[in-house]
């Protein structure tokens, strides 16, 4: 009776195990873990190779686009994801919104010593799906464990790669005068769901994080023909400051209305009880969309058209200023700037 | 949004305003203060500045509890915090004013100090309950709105028997500022502030009522309306006014009659006066001390103030020499009147309090108005 | 002066507190301030507690001022009509 008996004692106790120092020595530990966790359920040719890189196709014609985030959202699982597939999301938009197809991600991860391999397990499980949605899988990582106390659970930082074909990169630098600015859905979902979470302020709400990869909605928005000339997730520090940030870039002054931004009910209030303005409230699913004056109408629609640009509206336009000021027709009828985020938004009494 | 929404309506915006621009006489200017930092950022928000004649100005008064605490109040709270080790909590207004020597409770907290942000003083009390081990002190600011809860905190530390909660009690008085400011030599000698009225603030007086303000009404003959919140509120309470104004009247009206009576919350006001009595002085940032201006805690509940637990002293420290502040707060001069505004004072740092928080003067024409300065 | 919101009383709890919603977000709240608050009643929240109720009936009669036509924009019409 021949058994081939395994190198290890025994399995990883996903259940009732926690991450140790041994984790992230490089030895057996570390190795059990990367096989029975990380490679169990990210699985794929290219991590399947089990070196310390990996060897990758050369992408064809056109330019390499990279881009890297790190996570490390607290809480940690939130109504509608966690920061397993927010970190595969994030980067994938990141490399989506240079108008890049993107290709393969890499995924490391620093954990804390305690923390829970069943969360480990949840969320790397989480990751894998939102890789193999997106259809952009994780080729290569890293595990390293630090000392109770120096970490806040799990940090991830995640790198994707893509492919643009030349003269089709997008950039914060292009709008121009006249332009039509769009988003793809409803504002501040993600911030006001983490909120939601924080124990402290302590509310139930309906909110739930919008956090997507767009590059299928990107995709869909090319194709429609329309001349786009800047694309933008407004992630940290919300809307305005995506706008900001283009306005600037771009040499150009903004003048969006207050009436055309989608916003949901829930998250209005919620932002009230608190005093936020969901101007400022972080996205993880959505785009700013910059384009030419005569294509917005198209693009509007081919963006409705898709599952994640269902609420996409037409918010503002471009226009000349000098001073790079983004101003918003407010609902009331005044007018008022829409100013960098100072410091950040916390809750106010007054 | 039920009771909120309405109350914004832009159309209804238009209405009012061009019943405003009918009712004030082409022959005078109005000037109005808003006395209330809510109000003060209902109107930079929603633009209703845009919609006023021209010749009706509104004056940003000194209503902003943040704006008036004084640095040597926030020097005590991160006192507390890093040198007693202490669990502060606080709200969230708080956490970025500056204090001395260069810190604030938020670079405090990165200093190790456990600062903590609630949303409630009921937060803090919770927090006592569940660590036994550690002093929590709540950092206690705000007029009159926020006063009652901080004595039902009190009160509730006591019934549970608490050892480990105290107060660092900050309140204030809003008709000790209004005062501070009609008496002040620019109104009340030279009549170089024209103040034709005030907006009286929303939420103090759902606790107060409208009745105290029938004294200055009276006293120095300008007339007072209650607004609410929003911004339709505020544009009927200029229409009230400029009404008063043109009609020789000095009355009290009450706008936010939804939410605010003559009497006010008698059961909120019989709270603080079980728990709370009046200092006799006590300093304001800009406007200097002001006599039974602010209140503190009762000997019978000595045990939960924080100034007596750990025996603070308070050490007053004055502002930047350039700072408009006090000026500003008492509507005498403009933010953009001030040589640090928009240069070495800014939102991201704010030398003076009407930039600290988001609703001073400062902070909110920064913020949202100050396009209108270069145009 | 300071930040407060008129929401719906959904649910009483025990310790003299509240669920109020606004939109579909709640948030447990405490009433000690207030007395004869009944389910369905609106509040005022301020820093987790109602400091007064709404009246609905002077809700409308200010909603409907604000449509009020001045006594003398009403002078003004019916002089014009002569």
């Amino acid at each position: 009776m021949t058994e081939i008996r395994k190198n290890y004692v025994r399995p990883l106790d996903i259940k009732h195990g926690q991450v140790d120092m041994a984790h992230g020595s490089g030895g057996r530990a570390m190795a059990q873990l990367i096989e029975e966790l990380f490679a169990r359920h990210l699985g794929n040719e290219y991590l399947a190779q089990g070196d310390d890189g990996a060897l990758l196709p050369h992408p064809g014609a056109g330019q390499l686009v990279m881009a890297t985030d790190s996570h490390v959202v607290s809480p940690l699982f939130f109504p509608g994801g966690d920061i397993g597939c927010l970190s595969v999301h994030g980067t994938i938009n990141d490399v989506a919104m240079m108008g890049a197809k993107p290709l393969w991600l890499s995924a490391g991860f620093i954990l804390e010593e305690g923390f829970k391999l069943a969360d480990l397990a949840c969320i790397v499980q989480s990751m894998a799906a939102a890789a193999k949605e997106a259809g952009v899988p994780v080729v290569t990582g890293d595990t390293k464990v630090v000392e109770r106390g120096k970490g806040d659970g799990v940090f991830i930082t995640t790198t994707g790669v893509g492919v643009v074909a030349p003269g089709q990169a997008l950039s914060g630098r292009r709008a121009q005068v006249g332009d039509a600015i769009l988003v793809s859905g409803t504002l501040g979902d993600h911030g006001m769901a983490i909120m939601a979470e924080r124990e402290s302020l302590g509310f139930e709400s309906p909110i739930v994080s919008d956090t997507a990869a767009l590059h299928g909605l990107i995709e869909a928005m090319r194709q429609s023909g329309a001349d786009i000339h800047v694309l933008r997730d407004p992630t940290r520090g919300g809307l305005a400051t995506t706008l900001n940030e283009i306005a600037k870039q771009s040499g150009v002054g903004m003048m969006l209305q207050e009436k055309a931004l989608p916003v949901k009910p829930a998250v209005n209030a919620a932002c009230e009880f608190l005093g936020l303005d969901p101007l400022y409230v972080a996205n993880e699913g959505k785009l700013v969309a910059i384009c030419a004056e005569n294509d917005a109408e198209k693009l509007l629609a081919a963006m409705r058209a898709h599952s994640l640009g269902q609420d996409a509206a037409i918010v503002g336009r471009v226009h000349q200023d000098p001073h790079h000021f983004v101003q918003m027709t407010t609902g009331f009828g005044g007018k008022r700037i829409v100013d960098w985020l100072s410091g950040e938004q916390l809750p106010r009494i007054c | 949004m039920k009771y909120i929404d309405e109350f914004r309506d832009g159309d209804v915006a238009r209405g009012l305003a061009e019943a405003i621009r009918r009712e004030a006489r082409q022959d005078r200017r109005y000037h109005f203060m808003e006395f209330c930092g809510g109000h003060t950022h209902a109107i930079s928000r929603y633009g209703v500045s845009d919609l006023l004649p021209d010749n009706v100005r509104m004056i940003h008064g000194p209503g902003c509890p943040v704006c008036v605490l004084p640095i040597g109040r926030v020097d005590q709270a991160i006192g507390l915090a890093l040198e007693q080790g202490v669990t502060l909590c606080t709200y969230g207004d708080c956490l970025r004013v500056p204090a001395s020597d260069g810190l604030s409770l938020l670079k405090a907290k990165a200093r190790g100090g456990d600062i903590r942000m609630v949303y409630s003083s009921a937060d803090a009390v919770a927090l006592a309950q569940k660590h036994p081990d550690k002093q929590v002190v709540f950092f206690a600011i705000g007029f009159e709105t926020t006063t009652p809860p901080t004595a039902v905190a009190i009160k509730q530390a006591a019934a549970l028997g608490l050892k480990n909660f105290s107060v660092l009690c900050c309140h204030v008085l809003t008709p000790s500022a209004i005062s501070s400011i009609l008496e002040s030599p620019e109104v009340r000698q030279w009549g170089t502030v024209p103040l034709d009225g005030f907006i009286g603030p929303a939420h103090v007086s759902t606790i107060i009522g409208s009745r105290p303000y029938e004294f200055f009404a009276e006293e120095y003959r300008k007339p007072v309306v209650i607004a609410g919140f929003e911004p339709l509120d505020v544009m009927q309470a200029i229409r009230m006014l400029i009404r008063q104004v043109n009609e020789g009247r000095a009355e009290v009206e009450n706008e936010f009659s939804r939410a605010v009576d003559r009497d006010g919350n008698r059961k909120a006001q019989q709270l603080v006066a079980e728990v709370f009595e009046m200092r006799k002085h006590f300093e304001w940032r800009g406007l200097n001390v002001l006599p039974y201006s602010a209140l503190r805690i009762r000997s019978q509940f000595a045990e939960f103030d924080a100034e007596k637990r750990f025996a603070l002293s308070y050490r007053p420290v004055p502002d930047h020499k350039a700072c408009e502040c006090g000026a500003i707060l008492r509507g005498v001069k403009r933010p953009q009147d001030c040589k640090l505004f928009g240069t070495v004072c800014t939102p991201e740092n704010p030398v003076g309090s009407c930039m600290v928080s988001s609703e001073g003067a400062c902070a909110a024409h920064y913020t949202y108005g100050r396009y209108k300065d270069v145009a | 002066m300071c930040l407060a919101i008129p929401a719906q009383v959904v649910e009483l709890r025990d310790g003299d507190n509240a669920l109020v919603d606004l939109a579909g977000v709640k948030k447990e709240i405490s009433l000690s301030l207030v007395e004869n608050v009944a389910v369905g009643d609106y509040v005022i929240v301020h820093v987790g507690y109602a400091l007064n109720k709404l009246d609905p009936e002077e809700a409308a009669k200010t909603l409907a001022l604000f449509g009020e036509l001045g006594q003398m924009d009403a002078l003004d019409d019916s002089a014009a009509l002569h």
